[in-house]
């Protein structure tokens, strides 16, 4: 009898256990609701606690539980929740991954709510509203924005006796200043010819007059000759001994080597920032033009899960983040430069040793990123084909010819 | 005429009685070993099992965004005989495991019987070859990445401090793969050493008595006595570091960048089921990889069932 009566504890106690992981309901009492934030970038932790403090002074009754997932693994995860129905109710979203959520119904389109409420689209960059919109409607509030600029190590050039760069630059003027400041002895490389697409190759493609995606959405531009001039314009500096090579960058992130005043000048993000700050030596212009001027921006959006248990309450606090308010505090912590329209002022000063200016003057030309249902589909591809042009192993014109076809079966199965 | 038929009964009586305890005894055994064992079994099915009959399932299925899938029948294994990466990441996993299991063996058998001498700071040697077994693969793994490094690594540092100008130990394609075989090696010398060392002790001394006064020298000693006695422990490692080298993916996802130029000459079965899983989205082939790796492993793990009667001694 006493066996089975310890028995009969060890059972209840393990059913106890196991009922007390799946008990956290969202209902905590006193009418108040709990709703989760997913995001991925630990640096924007302390501006979203402050933004989630002035936001509960408003609305008290919904508390904000933020989850953070590093962006490498960030979508498989939404993926897999999406999946389990398990979304956090309101989450940051790309211009990547939009399309396929929107289509998978997975997020909930804002429209109606917006009209509901009133809630203008007006306060926000076009191309980002446009990059959100998906069969005319629109899906997230735009959170960020960024572009590219030229970084430049101040430094280096004054060695060298160059004048810094500025906007009367484009890509013959690129290649005569990287020539003049490669110094093999000195282990010092003029420009990193990175390959990554956004403040990369695709912006040289748009100045060259080219396009990565056509406007039907059914076929890649990689293989149009204004392409293909770009990204052989990309290769050439490794090529000439300018740039590190791929093996070099994939060893050692050329972030790392500019930062550490191994390389002269390279194309990178707002999101640099904080990091690049911390080098006195660095400063930003924007990036030289080609036929003629384009950069790619970029922004992320605040989206609200479709099977989400507190619709209003996730809408609420996705109009909180798209406020100014919002914006301001975002602004004043200098990580990213805010998508509401006259806040990036405020951004600029966070940092007032360096020309923030030059993103900011990028918005004007800005082109959008391309976003498709099968981007990151493609986006791998342009990895795997690319990085064989990158390192000389193949031309330019076979890797475009490969790529061209993968990209365009991936279009042609959406 | 009576009695002795009676007292038959009650005989017979006493045995049916006596089985009969000893059968609810039995069952009440047999009910409390499945009890004890309950737990694990059912996390086996619910954990191990179940995943595998959803794995083969998902094979036959071509999958969409967020869950949706479709039977495509036999689509998927079609697709392998045309995918040349796939027939070269086997070539890769095969490269890795002719090098890392024999002379990860050989190696840790070497130091197994080294460090089963009476030497001096045996503990501490024992511990020293362990380290890398209870060091996380990922931390193993940047440390390697930073040894290895081309420009800045203190590999290449020491070989150009005697005029060699090193190799790209992670990014030529050519060299990459042996890069990566000499780590695996390297940190798995010690799980198989502590196994070869319990085997070592479990040989009885009087052997090594027998044979020292029959005159035997101390190689002869190694191949005649300590190698066949040591042969059930041999067949183990051996099948279990099969097993492992033929799933290997933690060290190539750490060590090899996602652009790097010697991804396609390092990549293993498990990464590129990895790639289509996870990155491409495509889970319906990579649980069809997942099949074909399970359907080789058993082949090859039955082959050595086989071939073990040759040269493995139980006594």
């Amino acid at each position: 009898m006493k066996k089975w009566l310890m028995m009969l504890v060890t059972v209840m106690i393990g059913f106890i256990v196991l009922a007390g992981c799946s008990n956290d309901d969202a209902a905590s009492g006193d009418g108040k609701v709990e709703i989760t934030y997913g995001f991925w970038d630990k640096k924007q932790v302390p501006a979203i606690d402050e933004i989630i403090k002035s936001f509960n002074e408003k609305y008290p009754d919904i508390k904000v539980k933020t989850e953070i997932t590093p962006y490498g693994q960030y979508f498989q995860k939404l993926e897999t929740a999406a999946t389990g129905s398990a979304l956090p109710d309101v989450m940051w979203m790309n211009g990547a991954h939009v399309n396929q959520y929107a289509d998978g119904k997975v997020i909930l389109p804002l429209t109606d709510l917006a009209k509901k409420d009133n809630y203008s689209l007006d306060n926000y960059p076009e191309s980002l509203i446009e990059l959100y919109t998906v069969n005319e409607d629109i899906y997230g509030i735009p959170k960020d924005l960024d572009t590219t600029g030229l970084w430049y190590n101040k430094k280096i050039f004054d060695e060298a006796g160059v004048p810094y760069p500025d906007d009367t630059w484009d890509w013959d003027k690129l290649k005569e200043v990287a020539k003049k400041l490669t110094n093999k002895e000195k282990g010092i490389w003029g420009y990193a010819a990175l390959m990554g697409n956004q403040g990369g190759y695709y912006d040289f493609i748009w100045q060259n007059g080219g396009y990565i995606i056509s406007e039907d959405g059914k076929s890649v531009g990689f293989d149009q000759p204004e392409a293909i001039e770009a990204l052989k314009y990309n290769v050439s500096f490794i090529e000439e001994g300018l740039s590190p090579t791929q093996a070099q960058m994939t060893e050692t992130a050329a972030s790392e080597l500019f930062s550490s005043g191994k390389i002269a000048m390279m194309f990178d993000g707002p999101w640099m920032v904080p990091e690049y700050k911390k080098n006195p030596d660095v400063d930003v212009a924007v990036v030289p033009k080609g036929k003629q001027r384009a950069v790619a921006i970029h922004g992320l959006a605040n989206v609200i899960a479709a099977n989400t248990k507190h619709k209003d309450a996730a809408w609420k606090f996705v109009q909180f983040l798209g406020s100014k308010e919002a914006a301001e505090i975002f602004a004043a912590t200098g990580t990213v430069i805010p998508a509401y329209n006259g806040t990036q002022d405020a951004w600029k000063q966070a940092v007032p040793t360096i020309n923030l200016q030059a993103f900011i003057d990028g918005i004007e030309y800005s082109v959008p990123l391309p976003s498709v249902k099968s981007t990151g589909e493609i986006w791998q591809y342009e990895i795997d084909v690319l990085k064989k042009a990158w390192s000389e192993e193949v031309s330019v014109e076979d890797a475009v010819k490969e790529l061209t076809k993968k990209a365009n079966e991936s279009l042609s199965n959406e | 005429m009576k009695g002795i038929p009676q007292q038959a009964e009650v005989k017979a009586n006493t045995k049916v009685k006596v089985s009969n305890l000893a059968n609810t005894r039995k069952r009440s055994d047999y009910f409390w070993a499945y009890l004890m064992i309950a737990p694990t079994m059912l996390g086996l099915m619910i954990f191990y099992l179940w995943p595998i009959l959803q794995t083969f399932y998902y094979s036959f299925t071509e999958w969409g965004a967020f869950g949706q899938y479709e039977w495509t029948g036999l689509d998927n294994y079609k697709r392998m005989f045309e995918d040349s990466n796939l027939i070269k990441s086997f070539k890769n996993t095969g490269i890795y495991i002719i090098f890392t299991v024999p002379i990860g063996i050989f190696l840790s058998i070497l130091v197994a019987v080294l460090l089963n001498q009476k030497i001096k700071g045996k503990s501490v040697y024992r511990t020293l070859y362990f380290l890398p077994v209870i060091t996380m693969p990922a931390a193993i793994a940047m440390v390697w990445k930073w040894l290895y490094n081309s420009d800045y690594g203190l590999l290449n540092y020491l070989l150009s401090l005697i005029g060699i100008k090193g190799p790209q130990w992670v990014s030529d394609p050519k060299i990459a793969l042996y890069s990566l075989i000499a780590v695996a090696i390297w940190s798995g010398i010690g799980y198989n050493m502590v196994i070869f060392l319990s085997g070592l002790q479990g040989i009885p001394r009087t052997y090594y008595e027998a044979a020292e006064m029959d005159g035997a020298g101390p190689i002869r000693v190694f191949f005649k006595i300590t190698l066949p006695l040591l042969s059930p422990v041999i067949f183990f490692v051996s099948i279990m570091s099969l097993i492992g080298a033929f799933q290997v993916f933690d060290l190539i996802f750490m060590m090899i960048g996602k652009s790097s130029t010697a991804l396609e000459n390092t990549q293993s079965i498990v990464y590129l089921f990895y790639q289509h899983a996870f990155v491409l989205n495509d889970k319906g082939y990579a649980a069809a990889i997942a099949v074909l790796l399970l359907i080789v492993i058993l082949i090859i793990t039955a082959i050595q069932f086989v071939l073990q009667k040759k040269w493995v001694h139980y006594d």
